[in-house]
């Protein structure tokens, strides 16, 4: 695989205790394309996720990521909020993690935290009412409206997040990890719990971050309609370990991937690969 | 939401009549094991040393079925005005009506307030019972920002009013600054201490944070008692300086405020001026939070009360957020402690018990977490509803009690539940207090 990497996993290793969850996994996620990891469940992909994400130190191996202008960011070396931060790393949940208490557009401001606290002049300059952070806040709202009215939301943005139905939940949760105006938007799972509609219409959402706003995007899916009509690039996992790559057609007929997913019964696996096109 | 039609409440209600009465008896089941040895047979030594015991049956049944009926009436005002869906049993009209009342209670209170010490000039008593219930409702405020807001649950509050009196106390009495000074230093010096009670209980969550700053209150409270050569130990700090007039004292001498008016003196100006004093502190406290709130730095303390992970995530920086929101509440506290120092003229580490934190924690509770209005309306019952039974005598506490009991059945997550957003597109729509959390420590 050649072309401009945005993210490069280099002999990633992550051990609990005496379990290895994932080992000596090398990968990469090229730049304004979207890569899709897969894998049968309890084959380490959240675990790597944790990792990418700081909310776990990996026990070994490097994370890369590489922004737009050249610079070089190890992202095993940062941990917790910083790779939001500095490394504009977002991330959604597998179990929805809005904050169900506040509305929609609360959800996304908060999202622009680092932002506007930067334009509030760390809060001294907004609690006099400074008018750069007035403009500042305005556009932030602005943001969050744009962002509303693509996950198409707009009419609820007063509501509180923890009244919507599941679809919007994932929605909303998509929208706002884009409000922090990140370079890699990792989601896990983002087709989970949704029926077919809602699937069809966050495949076109995310095609559309891809194409009109140019993000990189890594997503851990199980719905393989979704996978295999909207990623470049397949990564397989099971076990800890990488067991097969490339185009979805190429990982399609793979006939280790197939075993994976359903033993070494290769007609059903075929079925189930088939199905998902 | 729509609401429940009339004829499944109804429902819901007889079919919970066997449940009320199985409840209701096993009450007094307990009650009749408790109390049949307790209260039912008393001993005695006779005359001879001997073991003598007569029995009272009678006392027994008549508490079992206090308890019996006791229960039967708790769980019928629990199903008919609360908990949950309190409002769909209530008729519309009224719902209308409490509504118009919510949307002018504060500018009224408010006013209210402003005029008590025109209204009630001669009756000391009551001007003092609003000075005490105002201090209450700004360290209600204060602590707000940090279990209402923030969502961590801090048990040593009175620790941060200890700093910020003992703090005026002392840079007043040895090195006669004056109140203006001293009082922002006052509140700074308590910031610092929120802060650093911040720092080792950043990782601890839930009951354990509960527990470490339960455990700073008393640190606080002992190291006070136990510098005598600072604090002055338990006999405490005496003669602490009488705030002036920007100043002007207030008092009956050629200097005084009252000389330079040209007016008669009287002791109740001090009274007013103190009144006032601690009513624009209390709305200082007031307006920050109001605005924090709405600043960044507020909203991610509500997302922090929501969710700390997916703040993580976000890129914010929880500890930081943390300490600032101990910080504010610390600081609000320390101000409230300062003018605590010079009403009082006297501090000792009696007035910073554990009794003192819980109190205010129970206002900030039953006003309903995060509720500015609630938490004054929660002051003012919590204060002058103690005050307003002293006639029950030794009775007081019980029936004190029980009301506490009553309001958290009818309105468990206090008496104003809902949350008003921060921004809003077309709308602000009040929040159901279902959805909201309470923070995790």
């Amino acid at each position: 695989m050649s072309g401009d990497k945005i993210l490069s996993v280099d002999q990633l290793t992550m051990r609990f205790g005496g379990i290895v969850a994932v080992q000596d996994l090398s990968f990469s996620a090229e730049r304004k394309k979207i890569t899709a990891l897969i894998g049968p469940n309890g084959a380490g992909k959240t675990t790597v996720f944790n990792c990418i994400t700081g909310f776990y130190k990996p026990s070994g191996g490097s994370i890369r990521l590489a922004h737009d202008d050249g610079k070089i960011i190890a992202l095993e070396r940062l941990n917790d909020f910083r790779i939001a931060k500095q490394a504009k790393v977002a991330r959604t949940f597998q179990n929805i993690r809005l904050f169900p208490g506040m509305t929609a557009l609360e959800n996304l401001m908060v999202a622009q935290h680092n932002a506007l606290m930067r334009a509030s002049g760390l809060t001294f300059l907004g609690l006099i009412g400074a008018p750069g952070y007035r403009d500042a806040e305005k556009r932030a709202i602005d943001l969050a409206t744009d962002w509303l009215r693509r996950v198409n939301l707009l009419d609820r943005a007063d509501d509180a997040a923890g009244n919507f139905a599941y679809g919007d939940q994932r929605r909303l949760e998509i929208a706002r990890a884009m409000c922090t105006e990140p370079a890699l938007l990792c989601l896990d799972e983002p087709a989970a719990g949704l029926n077919a509609r809602e699937s069809a219409a966050l495949s076109e959402l995310l095609l559309s971050i891809r194409n009109e706003l140019g993000t990189s995007i890594l997503l851990i899916e199980h719905d393989m309609s979704v996978v295999m009509e909207i990623s470049d690039h397949i990564v397989v996992m099971d076990h800890g370990v990488k067991i097969a790559q490339g185009t979805p057609r190429q990982v399609r007929d793979d006939p280790k991937v197939i075993a994976a997913y359903l033993g070494a019964d290769e007609e059903e696996a075929v079925a189930v690969m088939e199905g998902g096109s | 939401m729509t609401p429940i039609p009339h004829k499944t409440t109804h429902a819901s209600r007889t079919a919970g009549l066997t449940y009320i009465l199985k409840k209701s008896l096993l009450s007094a089941l307990v009650a009749l094991v408790l109390f049949s040895l307790m209260v039912g047979v008393r001993t005695e030594a006779g005359s001879d040393g001997q073991l003598t015991y007569w029995t009272r049956f009678g006392e027994v049944a008549a508490l079992v079925a206090g308890v019996f009926g006791g229960s039967i009436v708790i769980e019928l005002l629990r199903q008919w005005i609360g908990p949950a869906g309190a409002e769909k049993l209530v008729p519309p009209a009224v719902q209308s009506g409490m509504s118009f009342v919510g949307r002018y209670l504060a500018p009224a209170l408010l006013i209210f307030t402003l005029l008590v010490p025109v209204i009630f000039y001669n009756q000391r008593y009551i001007l003092d019972l609003a000075i005490l219930v105002l201090t209450y409702v700004m360290l209600g405020w204060g602590l707000n920002v940090v279990v209402g807001l923030a969502g961590l649950l801090d048990l040593g509050y009175v620790a941060f009013y200890a700093v910020g009196a003992y703090s005026y106390a002392l840079l007043a009495t040895n090195f006669g600054w004056s109140f203006w000074v001293c009082l922002p230093l006052a509140g700074i010096l308590a910031a610092f201490w929120g802060v650093l009670l911040g720092f080792p209980v950043l990782r601890l969550r839930g009951d354990y944070l509960a527990i470490v700053t339960l455990a700073f209150g008393e640190i606080i409270r002992l190291v006070i008692i136990n510098w005598q050569s600072l604090t002055g130990g338990p006999n405490g700090v005496p003669g602490i300086p009488r705030p002036s007039f920007f100043g002007i004292p207030l008092d009956n001498s050629d200097d005084g405020l009252a000389a330079k008016l040209g007016i008669e003196y009287s002791p109740t100006h001090r009274i007013v001026f103190l009144f006032y004093l601690i009513l624009a502190l209390a709305l200082l406290t007031n307006w920050v939070t109001i605005r924090l709130r709405r600043l960044p730095i507020g909203r991610a303390w509500e997302a922090l009360r929501e969710d700390e992970v997916a703040c993580r995530a976000l890129g914010i920086n929880t500890t930081t957020t943390k300490l600032t929101a101990f910080a504010t509440g610390a600081m609000f506290g320390g101000f409230a402690g300062a003018f605590f120092a010079t009403r009082q003229g006297f501090i000792s580490p009696e007035s910073f018990t554990f009794q003192e934190s819980a109190l205010v924690l129970a206002i900030v509770v039953l006003g309903g977490m995060g509720s500015q209005l609630g938490v004054a309306l929660a002051a003012l019952a919590m204060i002058g509803g103690f005050e307003l039974f002293r006639g029950l005598e030794t009775y007081r506490m019980l029936v004190f009690g029980m009301a506490m009991v009553l309001i958290m059945i009818w309105r468990p997550r206090g008496l104003i539940g809902h949350r008003a957003p921060t921004v809003y597109l077309t709308k602000a729509q009040a929040i159901s207090s279902d959805l909201v959390k309470e923070g995790h420590g």
